[in-house]
Order: C-alpha cells, then structure tokens, then sequence
C-alpha cells in the first residue's frame, strides 16, 4: 500500500505539471443525489450537485460551476458514444414450476426485438424465486427458471452465446416476504439486455 | 479473540489475494465504434469494433476524430472521445452475488462513465484514475478531460 502511495505522490508531482484536467459531475439519469469524489495528494474535492465541475492544473483545484452547453461543447462527441442504457424486463411463472404466464410469453417477442435491435448486445437472464422451500431448492430452482427462459430464447433464434443464465434464488426478492410466503411477483426471470 | 481476529485476517488475505482484475478476463464489449479504434493487449494493437470484447488490463485507444462506447459487465457505460487512452486496470464482477470491484485510467483524451452495478452496491471497490487524481463515485454519471502527452 505504501508503495502504491507513494508512486501515487511522485506521479502526481511529475505529472502535475504538464497535465490539465476537468472533471464534471452531470446529472444523473435517474434524477437521483449522485456525487464525484476527487482526490489527490493534497486532499478531496466533492462534486455534488450537478454541473460542479473542477479544473486541476500545476496541482491547484479550480471549483467551478460548469453547464449543459460547456459540456455538450467539450464532450459532445464522447458523450455521444455513451452505448445505450441496458434494459431490463421481468417475466413471471405459475406457481411452483417453470412455466411462464400468459402475459410473460407475450413479453418475450418484445425482447427478442430489443435483443436483435441492440448493437452487440448481451444478454443476462437472473431467475429469483419466492420463500417457499428451502434456499438450497431455491437456488436450483431460480437457475432452472433461468435456464428454461434462456432456452426459449435460444429456440426462437436468439444466438446461444449471447445468453448467459444465473440464479439468485430467494436472496433479492422483488417483495419482501417471511419465509415460506406465497408471493407470485417473487416468482421471476429478470432479463438484463445490455 | 486472537483466532477470531487471525480468522479476520486470512480471510481479508483471501479477499485481497482472490480479487479480482487478473489479466485476459472479459470486462466488457464495445458497442459503439467511431473512425480508429484499437485495444493494446499484451504488446500487441489490434483493431477494434462494435463486438469486441474488452479485457482486462486492455489499454483502448482512438484515434483523430474517432470514438469508441463500451459496456462492462456490471451495466457501467463508459466512453472516450478523439485522441484517449483509457486503461481497463481492474475488473471484476459476479453474477450471483453481484459483488465487485474495478478501476479504470484515462491517460489522455476524454472519457464519460455512467455507473453500475458495482457501484451501486460497493461504491467504494469502484474508482477512476486521472494522470494527477483518483475518482470515487456515489452513484454517478461524470465527465473527464485530460489535456497533456500521457502515452505511457
């Protein structure tokens, strides 16, 4: 750990005099408090509101507060080549098994449009499944889960190896429940396209 | 109470020894791809599109009005504008637990990230390096320019 400071202080010093740099934290896409945290050798700056923008230069902190248009200026281009958000869609099941409700198989030609649509996309299928059972059944049961909507997808001619299948059993419950609890929206495939 | 804090030591051995960011594992893909793009891996520059895979300890670089928009494992999307360099030092994410970590340098150039998975759940095993600082994130979408020569 030392070491790492300390070729972290004599980077800093070597570097901070040839390199400028900005930093600016921009809003965040679902409108929650979001911050940067900046630090260096003489200490930490915090960027918590959005557009709070630093410049750093022979080793000073400049604060300032940047804009939408400085922004869209300065990184326009990369910003634009920010990949699109992944997207993610959830499919129940009927009690116990792994098959799919109505509404579920419906959902599955939207997905497979997204899927096909996406530029290289990626695709992750998590299983979950409710309290009922113990939790090593679970764990078999929300990969089963998984693997049954990965195969469905694979069928309709989604390519293999763009799928991967995971279970997390009843670990991250969709609604809170106490153990051995019957609860439908638990029983669930999320499908992560990416 | 000393096995109890031995047993807290091995097992933060453990945790430091099995993390994460061994070189050659996928980190993420390029899904968007602008002018010249390449990724140096193991001395080598190979020239890269919408479909490669991104690994760790890659260093992708683009060119004069090139870009290039990746997405890591966790969900992070990152992208680097004309004349980047940006490291992929660490990487690690699990699917089950959804546990993590990773770091990612910009040498130079322009980089926008819009945060994950990992840093959703372990802000603090996510951070950003510049030439002269580190980033820590709290949920966050940011921007990032480095003006200077840091090829290297």
């Amino acid at each position: 750990m030392n070491k790492v400071t300390l070729s972290l202080v004599i980077g800093t010093l070597l570097l901070a005099g040839c390199a400028s740099e900005r930093i600016v934290l921009l809003p965040s896409a679902d409108g929650r408090q979001s911050a940067v945290v900046v630090r260096d050798a003489a200490g930490e700056t915090v960027l918590d509101q959005p557009y709070a923008g630093v410049t750093r230069r022979l080793g000073t902190n400049t604060a300032y507060r940047s804009s939408a248009d400085e922004v869209n200026e300065r990184f326009g281009t990369t910003l634009a080549a920010l990949p699109p958000r992944p997207t993610s869609y959830v499919l129940y099941f009927e009690v116990g098994g792994n098959v799919l409700t109505p509404e579920s198989q419906a959902a599955l030609a939207t997905i497979r449009k997204e899927i096909a649509e996406r530029p290289a996309s990626e695709v992750r299928v998590i299983g979950h499944t409710d309290r009922v059972g113990s939790v090593e059944t679970n764990d078999r049961l929300s990969l089963q889960r998984a693997e049954s909507v990965r195969d469905l997808l694979v069928e309709s001619g989604v390519p293999a190896n763009k799928l991967e299948a995971v279970g997390r059993g009843e670990r991250d419950p969709l609604v809170p429940t106490a153990d051995e609890v019957d609860e439908p929206k638990n029983r669930r495939v999320e499908i992560s396209v990416r | 109470m000393i096995k109890a804090h031995w047993g807290a030591l091995c097992a933060l051995l453990a945790l430091i020894w099995a993390s994460p960011g061994l070189a050659g594992e996928v980190a993420g893909m390029i899904k968007v791809a602008k002018g010249a793009v390449s990724i140096e891996r193991a001395g080598k520059k190979l020239p890269a599109g919408v479909g490669s895979e991104v690994e760790v300890a890659d260093r992708v670089r683009t060119g004069q009005d090139a870009s290039v928009g990746i997405t890591l494992r966790d969900n992070t999307l990152l992208s680097a504008g004309p004349h980047s360099l940006i490291v992929i030092e660490k990487f690690a994410f699990d699917n089950t637990t959804q546990d993590g970590a990773m770091s990612i340098r910009i040498r130079k150039g322009t980089l926008s990230v819009a945060s994950g998975k990992i840093a959703k759940r372990t802000p603090a095993s996510v951070d950003f390096h510049t030439p002269t600082s580190v980033l820590g994130v709290r949920g966050t979408e940011f921007v990032i320019e480095v003006d200077g020569d840091g090829d290297e």
